[in-house]
Formats: C-alpha cells, structure tokens, sequence
C-alpha cells in the first residue's frame, strides 16, 4: 500500500458546512412560513421595509438555495469526493476558505437584498459585488474539487462526481452569462441585455439554476448517498451513464418554457417546450435506477428514517420531474403560468426533492462523522411524518388553488366577457393560502426538530480520523506508471 | 458497447471530464440564446417605444427595489381573456429599454403592463399607503416610506443615464443635464407613479392588429 498512515480525509470542514446549511435552512424556511403567513395578514410588515413581502421574498429562495443548499452540495461533495478518489481533499485551507467565504456571501448577500440591492432576476437578485465574489468563490470550489479527483487514486471517477462536477461548471457559465450588467453603484447595476433579450438568457439561467444545483448537484448526492446506505451497488451502472449525458445536454434547452406566450419568438418556446418534454426520459431514467437500487433493502426501510427520506425524495423527484414537463406544455402552460401552481411544483422540488435527500443524507452522515448514533431515532421518524405530510399538504393546497385561479382568469362567457374580476379570484384564494401556511408550518417544525436532534449528535464531538482504505489492484492508479489497459468502473462507491 | 469503451476514457481523465460537460451543456445556450441576442426584431422598440425619463427611470427603480415584479407581472399573454382584462398584449418592441425585463413570473396581483392611465395618481398614491382603502380583498404590502423619501436619494440618476446612454439609449446631453432638476421635489412615491402611469402607453392601441409600419 503506497499511503502512509497519517493522511486522514478532511472532514471537519464537511461538519461545519453541514452545520451551516442547517442554520440556513431554518431562517429560510422560517422566512417562507413568514411571507405565507403575509399572504392571509397583509399587514404583518408593520411597515417595515425590511419585512416587505417584496424584499423578504427572494431571501426566502437565496436562504434555500444558495445557503440551504449550496452549503449542503459542497458538504457532501468534499466527503464524497474524497471517498471516491481515495485521497484527501487537495488544497483542504481552500476548502475552509469555500466554507467560510460562502457564508459570508449568503448573510451579507440577505441583508443587501433586504437593504433593496437587488437585479430583480429570480435567483440572481444578488447584486454584482456579490457576482463576483460568487464567481470567485466557486472557482476555489472547483479547484479544490476537480483537484481532489485530479489527485484520486483509484482510476475510475465515480457517477457521483459528475454531476457534482457538472454543478460547478454549469452553474458557474450560466452564473457569469446571465449576470454580466454595467455598474452604476456598488449596488446598482444595469443589465446587459435589455427586454425580450433579457427574458431569453435569464430563463436559461433560472431554468438551469434549477437545473444543475437543484437536480443535478443533488442527484450528485443521491448517486453517493443512496448506495452507500442501501448498500447495494448501482442497479445500472450504464444507465447512469446515459442518463448524465441525457440530462447535461437537454436541460439546458428547456429554460424557455417559463416564457410560453410571452413576447419572444415562436420558435425559441416550442423548442424549449419539446426538450422539456424529452428532458423527461432522463430525469425518470436516474429515478428508476435509484428505485431500483434500493429495491433491494426494502427491509432496511421500516427501521432506517435517513433511508426513508432517500427514498421518498425519489419519489418526489419522479412527481416533480413529470410535472415539470407536463407544465412545459404550451396549452396546459397557458392555465399555470403566473399562477400559484407554479408555486407548488417549485416546492415539489423543493420540499419533496432537495430538503427530503439533504435530511435524510444528514441523518446518516452526521452519525458517521463524529461517530456516534443518532440522538433520537425516535424524533427523526416524527420527523418523516411531519415532512411528508407537510410537502403533500402544500403540494395539494398550491395546485388546488393554482389551477382554479388560471382556470378563472382565462375564463370568459358566450359574449366573450371575463365571468371573474380579479379581485374575486384572488379573494377566493385565501382558504388555500392558509392551508399553505399549516403545511409550511408542519414543514419548518419537523426541520426544527432535526436541528436539535443533528445538533445534539453533533454536540462537543469531533469528527472521527478516517484514513483512505487501500485501493484494490485492478482499479489502482499508479500515476508514474501511465496510462494502461483499465476495467470499467463499479456500480458501488468506493469506501 | 463501443460507446461504453469511449466513454472509459472519459470517465478516467478529470480534463476530458470538465470539457465534455462545457461542451455538451452549452450547444443549448449556443442553438438557442445567441440567435435570439441577434435577433433584431427583439431590439427594434415599437413606433412610440421612447427610453424612461429621469423620473420615470427612478421610479422603475423603485418599483425594482421595493419587489413589486415579484408579485406583479409586466407581460399580457396573446389570450381573449387576458386582451380583455388588461389591455392589448405585449410586444418584444416595447421592453427595448428595459433594463432588467420585468415581465415577472407570478401574478398575486394584476398585471401591470397597461396601468398607466387606467387609474388616478391620486389613487395610485392611496393604493401604495394604504392598498385595503381602496380594494378592500387586496393582500399588498403598504408602502409608506415612499412619501417620506426624496426620489433623489434613489441613486445617482445622471450616473444611471449615463451608464444606460453607454449601451445605446438615446438619452442626449440635456437629458442627463437636466436629471437631477427633474427630480427636484419629488418624492419616491411620487416618482414611481410617474413610472406607472407611463407604462403600457407607448403602444398605440389603434394600430393593434394592423401590420406595424417602419419597424
């Protein structure tokens, strides 16, 4: 064995970044339930500017996304990837730095955006001091990620790795594209595209942002995660592979769908609606690989809450990856644009998919971090309950009142006069605005009851040295060797 | 199982790796996003599409800080309903000017693409301070601090000008020159109704259907 017994795997920045994601999930998601709770009490704002549904908004979905979220990605990527590649992270004061400087972006950024900095592009209301620091920031990620692989040891790279790899490099194209602006002041700037054009390329960003941080980093996790908790290899390997090129290539055409109708060619909606609808195929194709991977411990199910968060997750990704194109459809696009349905399936993902995965990988990685069980199994079970009963509440109350809202709006008599004013419609939509609020409420408890219970876990305790195990002969990577006859990669990651 | 092999190579070379993914994901953004940014007919503003005056450009400005596209959408879809409820529908000539594009992706209240003219500014003005005073359903947000602001203190308006001139609106010397004296007075509110009340109305409702000339 070549390597020596002092290099352990750098964890510690794992357990903060997991530490971080979780404190950011809570006041996100708390400042979801706050603005549905706006919706019924209008005036909870108490003329607040800082509390104005305007400017809370998008601290809600940055909080989510790139606090939530981002934090949990480079969490499980540097455990991941270190694992995979048998090596220690490279460059790991990098890695801090990453973990640290993007917590810095994300509060400083939360309280530009309720100071009123914003571009008004949804996802990428940060404004360009900020951009640039994004862009730095994820530079280092990428370089201390693709370092780690560079450095690997063992010749294959692991499906989970590409799309961890496919996140940082899409996200960071669509992130410089779409943002590309002229200062005026430090935070103010003006779009480089104006109008129709502006549309065009942020959709192509706001699509894939979703597409590539919220699908495919997460499905990074999913091809890592699940494996290793089912602990059944791959159920096909060859299919993951077809499904990540499936899916790199045919996203990214999707974006205009969410312009159906609206003032930009014929020809860029139709386009963006028929990949949406191909877009399918991969998207179910890594489902039923993941469903199939795991269909062999269903036992492992009854007692295990962190695989029963995996595994529902997928479920919810199957639901949220069906609904996705089917709302791509233009005529069935024509009932749900603007409307609160939009909302729905956006937290189908968001709940159902990317919370779901992120609690149960929590629940089975924190454990293992810092060597110890899980503070409660109990509480966690309780846990599952209120999540899926709170993302199948608001999923129900979002499309129940979505659909009758675009159903009314479009909705004329024989002499082709509106049969609703608005006002009607929007005052009828108060039972399932409150419902929303219950279901987000259940939500928020049951991740507040994680907190502790991770919390707890994690409390006083280091995490436990890990040494990279020995790579076995046929898949070893002698790098003064050079290139020879290789065998094709397994269906399990590695230690 | 030829690709397969290909695809090993791929799979064991970090490089080859990151370039294939560059690759692959951006033909869509190549196919579909570069014809659109040449796509003259999306910059070409509407015979009376004109850029936003100091006023106008500071209450859009406002309008951006505040969210108000977050829960209003700038964009009437080709649709009876929607032609009937809030006015023709949009043009790609008429957001030529607009930096970023405010078409919005939800309506928890009405488009505001057309709702320049259709009400008072002295009913804008009580909507803003006090929304249920005048649609007592309405679930908005009160703004009140908008009156107690001086729109001068939205940002530097001849820089903005400035800065907007420099990718191409035809603002000229007087314009910018005369900025900050247009802005004299003004409150924030007062400056974010002008903003309503001039959207929509560079399309001329006349010439709805008839093939527009000069364009």
């Amino acid at each position: 064995m070549s390597q020596s017994n002092q290099e352990i795997y750098h964890d510690a920045v794992v357990k903060r970044l997991i530490q971080f994601s979780v404190f950011w999930v809570i006041i996100a998601m708390g400042a979801g339930v706050y603005l549905a709770a706006e919706f019924i009490w209008p005036t909870i704002d108490f003329g607040q500017f800082w509390l104005s549904f305007g400017r809370l908004r998008p601290v809600h979905t940055n909080g989510i996304i790139f606090g939530f979220g981002v934090s949990a990605l480079m969490a499980t990527a540097f455990y991941s990837v270190q694992r995979t590649s048998h090596v220690p992270l490279f460059m790991p004061k990098l890695a801090w730095f990453c973990c640290y400087a993007w917590q810095l972006l994300v509060i400083l950024g939360a309280i530009s955006l309720l100071a009123g900095w914003t571009s008004s592009k949804e996802y990428a209301e940060l404004e360009w001091p900020f951009d640039i620091a994004i862009a730095i920031i994820w530079v280092c990620f990428g370089v201390v990620f693709f370092g780690t692989i560079a450095t690997r040891r063992i010749r294959p790279i692991y499906i989970s790795n590409w799309f961890y790899g496919g996140l940082i490099i899409v996200i960071a194209m669509l992130h410089i594209v779409n943002n590309l602006a002229i200062p005026v002041t430090f935070g103010k700037s003006y779009s480089l595209y104006a109008g129709a054009q502006d549309a065009i390329v942020q959709w192509w960003y706001g699509h894939n942002a979703v597409g590539f941080l919220l699908t495919g980093g997460f499905l990074g996790m999913l091809y890592y995660f699940l494996p290793k908790h089912s602990e059944q290899p791959i159920w096909s390997y060859r299919l993951s592979v077809i499904s990540f090129w499936a899916f790199t290539y045919s996203y990214i055409w999707a974006g205009p769908h969410h312009l159906h109708y609206n003032s930009i060619p014929e020809w860029v909606q139709s386009l963006g609606m028929v990949m949406s609808l191909i877009l399918l195929a991969p998207s179910w194709a890594t489902m039923i690989n993941g469903i199939m991977t795991v269909s062999k411990a269903w036992q492992k199910l009854r007692v295990d809450p962190a695989l029963k968060f995996i595994v529902l997750s997928l479920a919810f990704y199957g639901l949220a990856t069906f609904e996705g194109p089917m709302m791509a459809i233009r005529s069935v696009n024509v009932v749900s644009h603007f409307t609160d349905w939009t909302i729905g399936h956006v937290h189908s993902g968001a709940l159902g998919w990317n919370a779901m995965i992120t609690y149960g990988t929590f629940y089975f990685l924190v454990p293992k971090l810092v060597g110890q069980p899980l503070h409660s199994i109990r509480l966690a079970n309780i846990h599952f309950w209120l999540a899926l009963s709170g993302t199948i509440l608001y999923i129900l109350s979002m499309w129940a009142g979505g659909v009758s809202q675009g159903l009314m709006w479009l909705s004329v008599d024989d002499y082709g006069q509106l049969s609703f004013s608005f006002r009607e419609i929007m005052a009828s939509m108060t039972s399932y605005y409150g419902l929303r609020l219950i279901a987000g409420l259940i939500f928020f408890i049951g991740t507040i009851l994680m907190a502790w219970n991770l919390g707890m876990t994690m409390r006083g305790r280091n995490t436990v040295p890990v040494t990279p195990p020995p790579v076995p002969e046929k898949f070893r990577l002698d790098r003064k060797a050079g290139k020879d006859e290789t065998t094709i990669a397994p269906g399990v990651p590695a230690a | 199982m030829n690709a397969l092999k290909l695809h090993r190579i791929l799979e064991q070379n970090t490089g080859l790796l990151i370039f294939g993914i560059l690759f692959i994901s951006s033909i869509g953004g190549l196919v579909q996003i570069l014809p659109s940014l040449n796509d003259e007919t999306l910059s070409t503003p509407t015979m009376n599409t004109r850029v936003y005056d100091a006023v106008e450009l500071t209450g859009r400005d406002i309008y951006i800080r505040e969210g108000c596209h977050v829960c209003h959408s700038q964009q009437i879809r080709p649709l009876v309903a929607e032609v009937e409820r809030y006015g023709p529908y949009s043009r790609s000539g008429e957001f030529v000017y607009d930096r970023p594009f405010l078409w919005g992706s939800k309506r928890t209240g009405p488009d505001l693409h057309r709702i320049g003219g259709k009400y008072s500014d002295q009913w804008h003005e009580t909507h803003l301070l006090n929304p249920r005073a005048v649609v007592p359903e309405s679930i908005m947000p009160a703004y009140p601090w908008l009156s107690e602001r001086p729109a001068s203190a939205a940002g530097d308006i001849q820089r903005k000008m400035q800065v907007l001139q420099s990718m191409g609106h035809p603002y000229s010397p007087e314009d910018i020159n005369n900025a900050e004296a247009a802005l004299q007075g003004l409150t924030e509110m007062e400056a974010l109704i002008r903003y309503l009340q001039m959207l929509g109305t560079s399309f001329d409702a006349s010439q709805a259907d008839a093939p527009m000339e000069g364009m």
